[in-house]
């Protein structure tokens, strides 16, 4: 076995570097992180925020370890030099998508592409970025349970950063539902779990009929979206933190 | 510490080989170690250790404040250690002071050499550490809980650090010392050990020991670190422990 990411290898043993599920995948063993900053991988489309405006590009803050950079011709709009502040300001939020990462950390992002954007109105909440596949589920369907129930715009960020639009009642109950993805995220059931906390907070008004045989397809399934490392996220309940030596 | 008089001296080691609290020579105090204590940082850590009580807080890797300190290869460790005003019996006068200026430097020079900081050029890990109540020994205590919140924070290191005091009391070497043994005992050699490399990244020492002393006293402090080692990661098993999927959901 090789050292992949997340371990390390002294004296012909490897061991964790970081706090995560042990992973194995042939030559290599790595360890998929369980907390921790929002690490940048290109094509991440992320949501940030404007920390600073200089003449030909803005900062943003993306939850990573470094501010990116979005650069004024990485934009939709016709910019001219030094007057990168007539069209975002510190404090505003945008949707951009991860382009380059270079040696030094440098985070390249662009605003050009489908579903980029400056975003209006709106709030956005935060939660682990080790939860985002949580939050989306398999195939989308917690997602989709969010949004049919509450009636709620839902836009998350691979960063962790979710921005939710709607009538006031409707982002109070997707951000108490994030609560509980965030508190409860490795327990199975919990797509019906936040439904039925969604459906018990329903008020006549806000959202039209609901088809629930749609949603059963997921739900039995196990809650592991993606056909990445999170394969597994039960299996090793104890296999975490820096200590063990897996050879 | 001024003159005490003989009378005034406590009995630190009773012919029995009992310490004022009724603890052996090695053993050490309760200690309780609660991970993810805090919502806000990237990880956090409270530690009960005795009558210590400790909380730290991680964040980062983050961009450097101030901007000069910056490093182009790696990520620096900043630490600031701080007692409140009410951790004492007399007002501790907030703000820095020598002691507090100098636990923050070997701290954080003790997390530099187990941190992989170059994975994060150019950024900073920025720990914070409060002394809520003092019972000696809260630098070592401080670092435990740092090192649980740097673990915590999903911070890539070599390993965790475990930290204990030895000291001398009594005319007898004793682990972990409590606020009497410091403040009347002879020496207090607080160390912090890499658990992996079996290498200590921090050792200071007070007082006299002879070299037959040191040599028993640093064996000592590494079995001790050897166990807060593990109820470091007990905390941490505890805080992201996965529900058994069997019951289903709950």
């Amino acid at each position: 076995m090789k050292p992949g990411p997340g371990t390390y290898r002294v004296g012909g043993k490897i061991y964790a570097s970081v706090l995560g599920l042990l992973s194995p995948r042939p030559p290599f063993v790595q360890v998929i992180p369980l907390s921790g900053r929002y690490i940048p991988k290109p094509n991440d489309v992320v949501i940030g925020t404007v920390t600073d405006v200089q003449g030909t590009f803005w900062l943003l803050d993306i939850g990573a370890p470094r501010w990116a950079p979005l650069h004024m011709t990485g934009t939709p709009w016709q910019v001219e030099i030094g007057e990168t502040e007539k069209f975002l300001h510190v404090g505003d939020s945008v949707v951009v998508r991860v382009e380059n990462l270079d040696a030094t950390g440098r985070i390249g992002v662009t605003m050009l592409g489908e579903g980029l954007g400056k975003l209006e109105g709106g709030s956005i909440e935060r939660i682990s970025p080790a939860r985002v596949p949580r939050v989306v589920g398999r195939g989308g369907s917690m997602i989709q349970t969010l949004t049919r129930r509450t009636g709620a715009q839902i836009a998350v960020g691979q960063n962790g950063r979710i921005w939710i639009d709607g009538d006031p009642d409707a982002i109070a109950r997707v951000r108490e539902a994030l609560r509980m993805i965030e508190d409860e995220g490795q327990r199975p059931g919990l797509t019906e779990k936040v439904d039925s906390y969604l459906k018990s907070t329903e008020t006549s008004d806000d959202t039209g009929p609901i088809e629930p045989a749609r949603e059963s397809a997921h739900r039995d399934a196990p809650e592991s979206p993606y056909a990445g490392p999170g394969e597994f996220p039960s299996e090793r309940p104890d296999a975490d933190s820096t200590d063990r030596d897996e050879n | 510490m001024g003159s005490v008089g003989a009378k005034d001296v406590p009995v630190l080691f009773s012919p029995e080989g009992l310490r004022i609290d009724g603890r052996r020579a090695n053993e050490l105090r309760p200690l309780k170690i609660t991970a993810g204590a805090l919502k806000q940082a990237d990880g956090s850590a409270f530690v009960e250790w005795g009558a210590n009580k400790v909380m730290a807080a991680v964040y980062g890797p983050r961009e450097v404040h101030p901007r000069h300190l910056q490093q182009n290869t790696k990520a620096i460790v900043q630490c600031k250690y701080n007692m409140a005003a009410f951790s004492v019996d007399e007002r501790k006068r907030p703000g820095l002071d020598r002691r507090s200026q100098e636990i923050s430097k070997v701290i954080a020079e003790a997390f530099e050499s187990v941190v992989f900081a170059e994975e994060f050029p150019r950024t900073s890990i920025d720990v914070y550490i409060e002394v809520l109540q003092a019972n000696a020994g809260t630098r070592c205590a401080g670092l435990v809980a740092a090192s649980v919140a740097l673990a915590d924070a999903g911070i890539p290191m070599a390993d965790l650090l475990p930290a204990v005091a030895v000291g001398k009391a009594g005319g007898q070497l004793i682990l972990d010392l409590k606020k009497e043994e410091d403040n009347y005992g002879e020496a207090d050699l607080p160390m912090a050990l890499v658990p992996q490399s079996g290498r200590l990244v921090l050792l200071q020492m007070e007082g006299h020991m002879t070299r037959d002393e040191l040599s028993t006293a640093l064996d000592m402090g590494v079995a001790g670190c050897r166990q807060i080692y593990e109820v470091m990661k007990a905390a941490l098993r505890t805080r992201y422990e996965v529900a058994a999927p069997a019951e289903g959901a709950a």
